[in-house]
């Protein structure tokens, strides 16, 4: 719970580092730009109220403030469309005490000074929150402390708002005017922080801190960053996995207008020229020869083999309680059902890309990464530097056009920086859209089956079998929903391997998870002619009244809040007799989402008219980005279950572009109504958790409007049997 | 190399590139007009929209040489971000990453152009063409019909 708290302030953590250091003697701030032109993405994009300062304090790692009182947050975490370069800043700027537009965000580049700059797994907010608060409101105390020295006063009967100190008298003193003093002084070793009906800042909507860069076409992203002298760099891979590079030619390639250097890296060959254009037309002329060294796999198999483990149980169950055997032998009713998803490539609008420049001395690294802490051991490895020589790899982080995942492996890095170094210039390693979707850290193709005993109206046995390329759910997963309210229950996993590239997938495990057990549900719901939604919060009930096993990993409380909320907006009781509606609730990333999808059937083929979306992530920060990231998880999530169609055959895939690649369109798109459950608690995150429920919002809502169920994804796939 | 002459954003530049060049890539690698993005290379995904002659074009599928008409790119828009669509995406807090959005902004400033009261129906048929991985095209939505107002 977040309350009008005391908190204690641990020195040691490396945000304050600068600070301390600063405090021996002068703390005038070099700010290193890392040799950036002026508009590179480094640079704050907002015009500011106050005047340009002269001077700059450093009071933390996360802020200086200027002579004007101006103030700058650092955003340390990677911007990847989550909206972190504005809410972040936000919760600084709130315990700070200062007037959001006295404030310009800075990108921080990656640095020591800062604990997890990594964006993933919906954490960035939830992580930071304590630091960001003390951050500012350690500042904030330093600041009140050095007006208050300077009047003679207490600084407990001085007030602090808008940048502004007053005093028991009435005297004013601006944060520009007390800066230089305050950042000498002592951290303070306790702060009172603030009580969430204080707040104006979060909870209030502010506007991206990089609308303006957005809207005016400014250098924000990675593929827009230019240096002195750079060339562009497009790389050759191997067609198909299982196959390796054999021989090449590149002597059409090096005849190509533009194109300076054609080389052998590794596995692959890269073409370095003064323009993108000629070095993908240098790509072209390349001949290659390459040959089979691995298996050449294809989806046929795959399905094969996800079924017959799907099949199985397993040496190591991950959750056991009870006994399902006898569980199903005096069940009077069992249930059982297969679901299965393809491969999905994370197909992000900016193809991968990356900026190096590697010397004698270093590499320095630009471009979009979720992970460049991780990405900078790798580029120092694959460069042969020793553990010891870290800090020859600087990484600078670009604002990204979308990750989803797959811009937390850095494999993108270690090429640009193999070819910078081989090529002695500085380069921009572009991906087109097609190396994009070859060379891919593919979602897994996985497959449940989920079994059900009822007795009595009660589930008495639940079996979850899962079968996952290259993966197995983790955590506390296989403790979701319904463990806890099932007496006999168990969970298999079955890590089957491919030489596919794979990785995390925006909500992974929970993207197709979710699908899988909420139409499930829903499908059984209607068997035993209960009510969809009375049948799970039955299920809360028997999980609160009697609770089965170990710990489950959700709240029934928040669970049921969220169901509730999304029944009551979307006139379920009302409703769900007169129109297609599809229920379905999830739990990930530490916040809960219930979601009612209404559809109608036009043409043969289904309208997503609207879905209805209730979401607890304890307080939220900034509402109109909230309400963005829960939209657009429901969209993106309705667009893969629909269209998201990855085949491989001989171990390569056609679906490389656009045109046969299909993400959902904007006349496909459904409208989304977000309302957020009312919380005093931390806040969670949002970037992942609307996801999961809308593959089986969208197929119980089709299940309701023609009678038919789809357990595979993409549902397009099978679409003919809408017309049947 | 042949010389071009282009009129872009009211100004002519001359460029030196090869006659098969997309016009995008001479606008961001040759002229560092980053605004215009690359997306697919196939005028599938609308990241790289323009306006040749007031009409939205895919730039990523158009060779220097074909061009003959004025170009405006989301540099060129307006001279102070003023223009009315730029109101709406600040009113809707419309990108994510942000990535698409200069070609979503660049189609549908087109389609104002033309139809200053487009109904849903003519918006999705002048956005069908622009993607947004990231989901906000009910924003999108909502933006051009608050510009259109």
């Amino acid at each position: 719970m977040t309350k009008n708290s005391t908190m204690q302030i641990d020195k040691s953590r490396r945000s304050f580092m600068k600070v301390s250091l600063a405090t021996g003697g002068g703390m005038l701030l070099g700010f290193n730009l890392l040799g950036c032109k002026p508009d590179s993405p480094m640079r704050a994009q907002v015009i500011p109220a106050l005047p340009t300062p002269t001077q700059w304090f450093d009071i933390n790692a996360y802020l200086k403030i200027g002579d004007t009182g101006l103030v700058t947050i650092m955003s340390a975490n990677p911007e990847i469309g989550q909206n972190v370069k504005t809410s972040m800043p936000m919760i600084v700027a709130e315990e700070l005490d200062v007037d959001w537009k006295d404030v310009v965000v800075e990108q921080a580049p990656l640095s020591q000074d800062f604990d997890r700059q990594v964006a993933g797994g919906s954490q960035s907010i939830r992580y930071s929150w304590p630091q960001l608060r003390e951050a500012g409101a350690t500042a904030r105390q330093m600041l009140l402390e050095t007006a208050a020295e300077r009047w003679g006063v207490e600084a407990a009967d001085c007030q602090v708002s808008n940048g502004v100190i007053t005093s028991p008298t009435g005297e004013k003193l601006g944060f520009g005017e007390v800066a230089s003093e305050a950042a000498k002084r002592e951290i303070p070793t306790e702060v009172k922080l603030k009580d969430v009906a204080d707040f104006n800042i979060i909870g209030k909507s502010k506007t991206n801190v990089d609308m303006e860069g957005i809207i005016t076409g400014k250098p924000l992203f990675g593929i827009d960053y230019k240096a002195e002298g750079m060339k562009y760099a497009v790389a050759l891979r191997p067609p198909a996995f299982g196959q390796e590079l054999d021989s090449f030619d590149g002597t059409k390639a090096e005849a190509v207008n533009g194109v300076e250097q054609v080389f052998q890296f590794g596995n692959k060959i890269a073409v370095v020229a003064n323009s993108t254009w000629a070095a993908m037309k240098g790509k072209k002329a390349l001949e290659a020869n390459w040959k089979t060294t691995g298996t050449l796999e294809n989806s046929e198999l795959h399905s094969a083999a996800l079924k017959e483990y799907a099949n199985k149980l397993s040496a190591e169950p991950r959750r056991v309680d009870g006994d399902i055997d006898k569980g199903f032998e005096e069940a009077d009713f069992v249930f059982e059902k297969y679901y299965e998803a393809p491969f999905l490539p994370h197909a992000c609008m900016e193809p991968m890309n990356f900026f190096a420049d590697v010397t004698e001395e270093g590499a320095f690294l630009s471009g979009p990464i979720q992970t460049p802490a991780w990405t900078q051991d790798r580029v120092r490895n694959v460069l042969g530097y020793s553990e010891e020589e870290m800090d020859k790899v600087r990484i600078d982080m670009s604002r990204m056009g979308g990750g989803f995942g797959r811009r937390l492996y850095g494999d993108f890095s270690e090429e640009a920086a193999l070819i910078s170094q081989q090529a002695k210039v500085p380069i921009q390693l572009v991906f087109s859209r097609e190396d994009d979707m070859l060379a891919g850290t593919y979602r897994p193709a996985s497959a449940y089956r989920i079994k059900a005993g009822m007795k009595d109206g009660k589930m008495i046995a639940y079996h979850l079998t899962e079968a996952f390329y290259n993966g197995s759910m983790f955590g506390a997963m296989p403790s979701n929903f319904p463990a806890g309210g099932v007496p006999n229950y168990r969970v298999d996993c079955h890590e089957l391997k491919t030489n596919f590239t794979t990785g995390a997938w925006r909500a992974p495990y929970a993207n197709f998870l979710a699908f899988a057990e909420q139409s499930f549900f829903d499908e059984l719901a209607g068997e035993l002619k209960i009510d969809p939604i009375d049948f799970r919060l039955q299920i809360f009930a028997e999980a609160k009244e009697n609770p089965v096993g170990e710990e489950h990993n959700y709240d029934i409380d928040k669970f049921i809040g969220v169901i509730k909320l999304a029944k009551e907006k979307s006139g379920w009781a009302a409703n769900k007799d007169k129109k297609n509606l599809g229920f379905s609730a999830y739990y990930s990333h530490n916040t809960y989402v219930a979601e009612v999808a209404e559809l109608s059937i036009q043409n043969d083929f289904p309208v997503i008219e609207k879905v209805v979306c209730a979401v607890d992530c304890g307080i939220v920060v900034n509402p109109l980005a909230a309400i963005n990231q829960v939209e657009g998880g429901v969209v993106d999530g309705i667009g893969h279950a629909m269209f998201g169609d990855f085949e491989f055959n001989e171990g390569h895939t056609k679906n490389i572009n656009y045109n046969n690649y299909r993400l959902i369109r904007m006349d496909e798109a459904p409208a989304v109504d977000v309302y957020f459950v009312e919380s005093n608690n931390d806040p969670t995150g949002l970037g992942e958790p609307s996801l999961p429920p809308a593959g089986g919002a969208l197929a119980n809502a089709l299940a309701a409007a023609t009678g038919k169920r789809h357990y595979r994804q993409p549902f397009i796939k099978f679409m003919e049997e809408l017309k049947g | 190399m042949p010389e071009y002459t282009l009129n872009i954003n009211g100004q002519s530049k001359k460029v030196n590139v090869d006659a098969d060049t997309p016009l995008l890539w001479v606008l961001r690698d040759t002229l560092e007009l980053v605004g215009t993005k690359f997306g697919c290379g196939i005028a599938q995904c609308g990241a790289c929209t323009v306006h040749i002659d007031g009409q939205a074009m895919r730039s990523c599928s158009i060779p220097i040489s074909s061009v003959k008409d004025d170009v405006t790119t989301i540099e060129g828009l307006s001279p102070d971000a003023s223009h009315v669509l730029q109101e709406a995406w600040r009113e809707h807090d419309v990108p994510q990453c942000g990535y698409c959005q200069s070609g979503q902004i660049m189609s549908a400033a087109a389609l104002l152009a033309s139809n200053s009261n487009p109904s849903d129906e003519d918006i999705d048929d002048a956005m069908r063409g622009n993607i947004c991985r990231c989901g906000t095209y009910n924003r999108i939505k909502k933006a051009i019909k608050t510009a259109a107002k």
